[in-house]
């Protein structure tokens, strides 16, 4: 048991941190990150965006972009263990992120799967070098933990499909150059036999975005409205009625993407108890916040041992466990738990509202709001505790009343 | 990285599984519990005939020499067999004790009878209500003589010889007792884990070997040692708690389907895997630090044991919570884990105890990045 390199994995971690440190300015401390030089937009991300699209293209140009991708659509044919060990590197410089991860982590190894070859040498190469934005265009209204109840309509015509419909909770619609899309191709069969899956261009006649507004004050996601988009049956991706098999592909993957949770953690609740004041001591002499803390340091030193078991497994060549599903969900709860009880130590300071990154109050409020979304995104908890007790326990799927029956007869969505 | 037993300490761990599994360890468990033995000596006898009692013990002194990390490994089996025998106290303790241990008479004399299970071994500690620390023991040791009174000592009644904690000036050392020392009482206490026996004793000028009494050190080293290979148990009993769990939900049927179909059930077990999972993640590091001798040891045994301790009792009270009514009753085996869980989270200090320890480790040690 030991938490070193092969040598192989040596040599290929000393490649990729000369360039990096060639290439890119190094954190001075873990929350010395990337910012953008300019906060304009209702996301706040439009220099961030052109950042990261730069930074993706010099990677790319140097053959670090999509490290597992096969070289010939712009990739490094790289090990599971050498992606790893370049996110592990990459994570020491203040670069920007955070565009691309639908694209080349969801859309791309779904096109690779199911486009033709021209279309792969067409799109992938570009999606690679990171100048345009791909998006997902799967959750409606009606269908959001449950997708395969989508109600978006394809209709085709000769060799051209017309969509009308509403999709929402798209992150990053408003700057994407093209999308991923599943649709109702047929309402009369059962639910997950009807649907039909494409790519298609987000400058097409008849899409409308809308920004949503979220608890955060941010808008990252969006609603996008589709009123006789026409879609070319050649950006049909898998057989007609055949989408929720390419879906699955798609959602398998962004289960392998979403990671933890982003915000406070240990090391900053950590701080806070060392530093805030509570009946004329620190914080961390008392037993009651010593025993939240030990709580919440055995998550994270738990999480962070899982990873190395799995990278473990990958550095032998062996599959990790599906253990994605455990991350999120702890992760997520444990970032509310520390935002929340984090401004309790802060008392009536924590009221006041703070925009400025580096004030401490800000980091714990803006983890307060954002929580709620993590622990929705990418699977709930909910649906995660299902993954978790029938993939990896091998628990019954519960009982269905909408697999057979036609969709048209299935009620949905909210009735109040 | 290679954060993961070798293929030798995984067949090892397969070995001792399969035996725990040959002999029925769970019956044999609930005969001790129901019978007048205080351990089961056949059980006994084929753990010390696998060489289980001389693993970390060095060739020299009669041992097969092998590391903590295989001892780790055997723990975690021990735990999933709920094994009614003393090997954590002659083990996990005494043997590690007398291991760590300065004085090379002590070592010659005790361990090679150790590694054959000719002795057994145990640590009497407490002395009263509360948590046994480094500095709070009143017996005393004085000129090769030990005087005192010490409570709730596992396997106190079955042991040959007992390592005791013992103030020694202003150190608290630890010494060496024959059981069968003039002055040494010894009285069987009735235990919460009737699988496993407890005593009570009182020493009155005993004769005693110095372990080490140059400082207090010696025993939060012996605890954080103990610490990691307890977690290791504790995550054994716990991952067998939720398998049998899982089993009964998958083959119990009410209101017309498997009661594992149900989300309330699925999503117990959830929580129950999570829980584990991140006990056993943390162990695998309290099994990088113990055998390595790390100075990460004190947070990676302190880590280790909150979380094992947690996933073995969340997991063993809704493993009977699963099995509804019956899960409640004596015949079923539930009780049995449960029994082990709350015994186990209590033998070396419990919960808040070492949630301070913790905290208090991370303290004294950088922050982790």
């Amino acid at each position: 048991m030991d938490f070193n390199d092969t040598a192989e994995e040596a040599k290929f971690r000393k490649e990729a941190s000369d360039w990096l440190s060639a290439n890119a300015e190094k954190k001075e401390h873990s929350r010395d990150v990337y910012r953008p030089a300019e906060m304009t937009g209702e996301g706040g991300e439009s220099s961030a965006l052109q950042d990261a699209k730069d930074w993706m293209t010099k990677k790319y140009e140097a053959g670090w972009a999509c490290l597992h991708w096969p070289k010939e659509y712009g990739g490094r044919d790289a090990t599971a263990i050498e992606r790893v060990i370049w996110a592990q590197e990459e994570s020491k410089y203040k670069v920007p992120g955070g565009f691309h991860e639908i694209g080349q982590g969801m859309a791309g190894p779904t096109m690779m799967l199911y486009a033709t070859e021209e279309q792969k040498k067409q799109y992938l190469p570009p999606m690679a070098k990171g100048q345009e934005i791909w998006c997902q265009l799967f959750s409606e209204p009606g269908a959001g933990s449950d997708l395969a109840g989508i109600k978006t309509k394809a209709e085709l015509d000769g060799d051209t499909w017309t969509i009308n419909g509403q999709k929402v909770w798209t992150s990053g619609a408003h700057y994407s150059d093209y999308a991923i899309l599943v649709t109702r191709s047929d309402f009369n069969a059962p639910k997950h036999k009807g649907l039909t899956y494409f790519f298609l261009d987000m400058k097409s006649p008849g899409i409308e975005v809308r920004p949503i507004r979220q608890i955060t004050g941010g808008a990252n996601f969006n609603e996008v409205y589709f009123t006789d988009v026409k879609i070319p049956d050649s950006q049909r991706l898998g057989e007609v009625g055949d989408g929720w098999k390419v879906a699955l592909t798609t959602l398998m993957n962004e289960r392998l993407a979403v990671g933890d949770a982003s915000g406070v953690d240990f090391q900053e609740i950590f701080e806070l108890t060392k530093e805030s004041d509570f009946n004329g001591e620190n914080a961390i002499s008392n037993g009651g916040v010593r025993e939240k803390l030990a709580d919440w340091y055995c998550e994270y030193a738990g999480l962070k041992y899982t990873k190395m078991r799995n990278i473990s497994a990958l550095s032998r060549g062996d599959t990790p466990g599906p253990d994605a599903s455990i991350t999120k969900i702890v992760s997520a709860n444990k970032l509310q738990d520390i935002a929340n009880f984090g401004m309790d130590l802060m008392d009536n300071a924590s009221i006041i509202k703070s925009d400025d990154k580096d004030d401490i109050r800000a980091l714990f409020q803006g983890s307060l709001l954002g929580a709620p979304l993590i622990r929705i995104a990418g699977g709930t908890d909910e649906i995660l505790r299902n993954i978790i007790a029938e993939q990896v326990l091998g628990m019954p799927q519960d009982v269905r009343v909408d697999k057979t029956v036609p969709f048209n007869e299935i009620p949905s969505g909210s009735k109040n | 990285m290679n954060f993961e037993f070798s293929d030798d300490q995984l067949v090892m761990k397969e070995e001792v599984r399969k035996l725990f599994e040959k002999e029925d360890s769970v019956k044999r468990n609930r005969s001790i519990l129901e019978g007048d033995e205080n351990f089961d000596k056949d059980l006994w006898n084929k753990v010390v005939e696998m060489g289980l009692t001389a693993v970390t013990i060095p060739e020299e002194h009669g041992g097969i020499g092998l590391g903590f990390l295989e001892l780790c490994v055997v723990a975690e089996e021990m735990g999933r067999a709920i094994a009614p025998i003393p090997y954590s106290s002659s083990v996990y303790l005494a043997t590690t004790a007398i291991i760590n241990s300065s004085n090379d008479d002590v070592k010659k004399e005790y361990l090679p009878k150790l590694a054959a299970g000719e002795m057994i071994g145990t640590f009497a500690h407490s002395e009263e209500l509360g948590t046994p620390t480094s500095d709070n023991a009143k017996t005393i040791f004085q000129n090769g003589k030990l005087s005192g009174e010490k409570i709730a000592v596992p396997d106190g009644d079955i042991a040959d010889l007992f390592v005791v904690s013992a103030k020694s000036g202003d150190k608290v050392g630890l010494f060496l007792v024959d059981a069968d020392s003039k002055g040494v009482e010894v009285s069987k206490a009735e235990c919460f884990d009737g699988s496993r026996s407890y005593a009570n004793m009182s020493f009155k000028d005993v004769d005693a070997k110095i372990i080490e009494d140059s400082s207090s050190e010696a025993i939060d080293k012996l605890l954080n040692q103990a610490a990691v290979l307890f977690a290791f148990e504790q995550v054994g009993g716990a991952e067998a708690s939720m398998n049998m769990a899982k089993e009964y939900a998958m083959g119990r049927y009410a209101f017309g389907r498997q009661i594992g179909s149900f989300q309330a059930i699925k999503h117990k077990l959830a929580d129950m895997y999570i829980s584990l999972t991140l006990a056993r993640s943390n162990c695998y590091f309290g099994a990088w630090a113990l055998g390595n001798d790390a100075p990460e040891l004190p947070v990676a045994a302190a880590t280790a044991r909150v979380s094992a301790t947690k996933a073995f009792y969340e997991c063993s009270k809704e493993n009977i919570q699963t099995h509804g009514g019956m899960g409640a009753t004596w015949e079923f085996d539930c009780h049995l884990f449960y029994r082990r869980a709350r015994l186990l989270s209590a033998n070396i200090g419990g919960q808040s105890l070492w949630k301070d320890k913790l905290v208090s480790s991370i303290e004294r040690s950088n922050l982790p990045q």
